[in-house]
């Protein structure tokens, strides 16, 4: 019986390949017009938005590469930055010599960047992948600080904390770009991630890239079915540096600056930071964390000096809360879209973001507060947000803050249960599981 | 008892040892099987059934002691090199890769029997010879309805016969099934027992098993391992008269 009806699935599969191909093809198609027309979309039309396009272009080849090392084979890497800043040395350093009259073209020097990454991950790789697990990530750290404190000390390959520099406008020039504006910058990340996002995606579907897959879920397994796991976390992992190395060589052309943070624990931070926010072992989650995270960086900055610490919170809270990121979010919610409780759900969401926002009103007035008065005393307890001037040294703008928290919270938590009686109405529409 | 010839052989194990520290677990077993034979191994708990497996398969080197598979030394080599040998194996606790589909399960272990090794540079949905033989063993273990489904959310009994899936998949020609009915109804047990008859066609099959019944109906030959010793090894009816068997399963084993 089980053959029976399993037998039109089968005789369907080479038909849902081909259009799964076209599909393909569409969303590839669909992506080359997008990178095409966004730095001429009115507010990222400027200089600003396009250098923050092309710093989330470059963040999104890195997310990526990490995507491949993480989600894909199941390494949890605190170094990875390493490949990243190698590869972007590589890539100032040849851009040096071609200011220096080398005869080659700046769009090329990304390649310097890769080839610099895949050497170095050649060589890390032999040793750090003989281990899995923890092993692997404690190993990966101290590549991380070995490499970091070689940066601060080699001045002359280096330059140190201060870097070295190079012009990315003085060249032989291909189809007569010069790099002297953002935009030419611009697309050149931007064909360079897309060449890098499409090599990454064709390899999660080749043999290896599916053994990736298989070590991941189960590296003893896959050895008894003639794989080393070994010798596919080495690939794996060599190929990630790879694309770590080209997002470095990006890096290097958009900055025409590498310093020794380029291999810094910090980055090797944030890339996890990106990966786990858009939603590990999701391809589209690397990108859509890069975009986030980089946008954040760029533009919570503005509004405040604890920037950081709300990525902290919003890092934790994806954790917690959504441990698919954003991404799986997303695909929660796709088969719900047409569901008749869908308008439901919304309407819950609505009535729990009204309470949930006076909480965090408060959270964030509370922080604030204290970050201004123990970080900067010397500015005053007069305290600006959101247009409203506060007095700290007084006890109402605390009293307030914490009214708001815990009213907030309160409020919340009686919304709550409205919003998973939604959930519940519109996955059981739907016929798929899982909680909010 | 008599040895089949060295030369027909598909395995043979010469005085192998195993201990773990002090504790000796298997003690000097010697078994030769040969090409095409069903062999069983049956033995009560702890007697080192599964140790003998994970000997053969790599999974651990033995102390002391030669295995041979199809005449060359495989003891104390890594499981993949085994298995690239033409040996694959099954596990008695479910060992898939669950968050992988059905047919991804099946896909990558048939991989490298095919001949594609670390390739990179060739989409796998472009490997028609892999598609084809993960739909065909789909076929056979009955979860071609299950495809798509991740392996980790599949039912025990689903879970057991991809197990089995994996282990053909790439048409080793030893196959060493641990266990493949544990924790099975009376009919899923049955249809189980089909399957391994199906799949063992014209290979050489060793079965770990406590079904007395799926052993009788299944083995040309039997060997009891008790306490890390074989003390017997013969065909199924002079194994049930065997004195010394007899006493060590104190009349379990089924009449005739």
């Amino acid at each position: 019986m089980n053959r029976r009806s399993g037998a039109p699935a089968a005789a369907s599969a080479p038909g849902g390949a081909a259009t799964d191909t076209v599909r393909r093809y569409r969303s590839w198609a669909a992506a080359v017009i997008l990178l095409l027309i966004l730095p001429h979309v009115p507010g990222l039309d400027s200089s600003f938005g396009r250098s923050m396009l092309s710093q989330m272009g470059i963040a999104a080849v890195f997310a990526l590469s990490y995507n491949l090392l993480l989600g894909q084979t199941g390494l949890l890497s605190f170094g990875h930055a390493v490949y990243f800043g190698l590869g972007a040395y590589a890539a100032i350093h040849l851009m040096r010599a071609i200011n220096g009259g080398l005869p080659l073209p700046m769009p090329l020097v990304p390649l310097a960047g890769a080839a610099g990454g895949l050497a170095v991950g050649l060589v890390f790789g032999a040793v750090t992948t003989r281990r899995a697990g923890v092993v692997f990530a404690l190993i990966s750290l101290g590549v991380g600080e070995l490499v970091f404190a070689a940066m601060r000390m080699l001045q002359g390959f280096s330059g140190g904390e201060e870097g070295i520099t190079a012009d990315r406008s003085h060249g032989p020039r291909l189809f007569g770009l010069d790099f002297t504006s953002q935009l030419q910058v611009y697309y050149l990340i931007a064909f360079w991630a897309l060449v890098a996002a499409a090599l990454m995606h064709f390899f999660m579907r080749t043999p290896v890239g599916r053994m990736c897959n298989a070590v991941r879920d189960n590296p003893e397994r896959a050895e008894f079915i003639g794989y080393s796991a070994q010798r596919v976390r080495f690939t794996a992992f060599a190929v990630a540096a790879m694309f770590a190395g080209l997002a470095g060589g990006l890096h290097a052309i958009n900055y025409e600056i590498v310093a020794a943070e380029a291999v810094g624990a910090a980055r090797s931070g944030t890339v996890l930071l990106m990966v786990y926010i858009g939603g590990v072992s999701n391809f589209i989650g690397a990108i859509l964390g890069a975009i986030t995270i980089t946008w954040l960086q760029v533009s919570l900055s503005d509004y405040t000096a604890a920037w950081q610490l709300y990525l902290g919170l919003f890092f934790m809270a994806i954790v917690l809360f959504a441990p698919g990121g954003l991404a799986g979010l997303i695909m929660m919610h796709a088969p719900l879209l047409r569901t008749a409780a869908f308008p439901g759900l919304l309407r819950a969401y609505a009535v729990a973001l009204a309470p949930a926002v006076v909480m965090l009103a408060g959270a964030i007035m509370l922080l604030e507060i204290n970050y201004r008065l123990s970080t900067q005393p010397e500015a005053g307890a007069r305290i600006t947000l959101l247009h409203v001037s506060l007095d700290a040294a007084s006890p109402w703008p605390w009293l307030v803050a914490a009214l708001l928290l815990g009213a907030g919270f309160l409020a919340f938590r009686r919304t709550w249960p409205g919003v998973t009686a939604a959930w519940q109405r519109a996955t059981d529409e739907a016929g798929t599981g899982g909680t909010p | 008892m008599t040895l089949p010839l060295p030369s027909a052989s598909a395995l043979q194990l010469t005085d192998v040892h195993k201990s773990f520290g002090a504790t000796k677990i298997i003690r000097g077993v010697s078994l030769a099987i040969a090409k095409g034979e069903r062999h069983a191994i049956i033995g009560p708990n702890g007697a080192g059934k599964s140790t003998l497996f994970n000997l053969i398969s790599g999974r651990f080197a033995p102390t002391r002691g030669s295995i041979r598979l199809d005449g060359e030394e495989v003891g104390g080599s890594a499981p993949y090199r085994i298995s690239r040998r033409g040996l694959a194996r099954s596990f008695q606790v479910t060992n898939i890769f669950p968050r992988m589909s059905v047919y991804e399960n099946i896909r990558c272990s048939a991989l490298w029997a095919l001949g594609h090794r670390y390739n990179f540079w060739r989409s796998i949905d472009r490997l028609h010879d892999a598609r084809e033989r993960a739909d065909e063993v789909l076929a056979r273990i009955r979860m071609t309805a299950r495809r798509d489904t991740l392996a980790g959310v599949l039912t025990y009994a689903e879970q057991r016969a991809l197990e089995i899936g994996i282990t053909i998949a790439g048409d080793a020609q030893v196959i060493l099934l641990d266990e493949p009915t544990a924790g099975m109804s009376r009919s899923e047990t049955e249809a189980t027992v089909e399957l391994i008859r199906t799949v063992s066609q014209g290979k050489t099959l060793v079965i770990v098993e406590h079904d007395m019944g799926v052993v009788f109906g299944l083995a040309d030959r039997i060997s009891v391992l008790v306490y890390g010793e074989i003390i017997a090894t013969d065909a199924p009816d002079r194994v049930r008269e065997n004195a010394a068997v007899q006493a060590a399963y104190l009349g379990t084993l089924p009449d005739a």
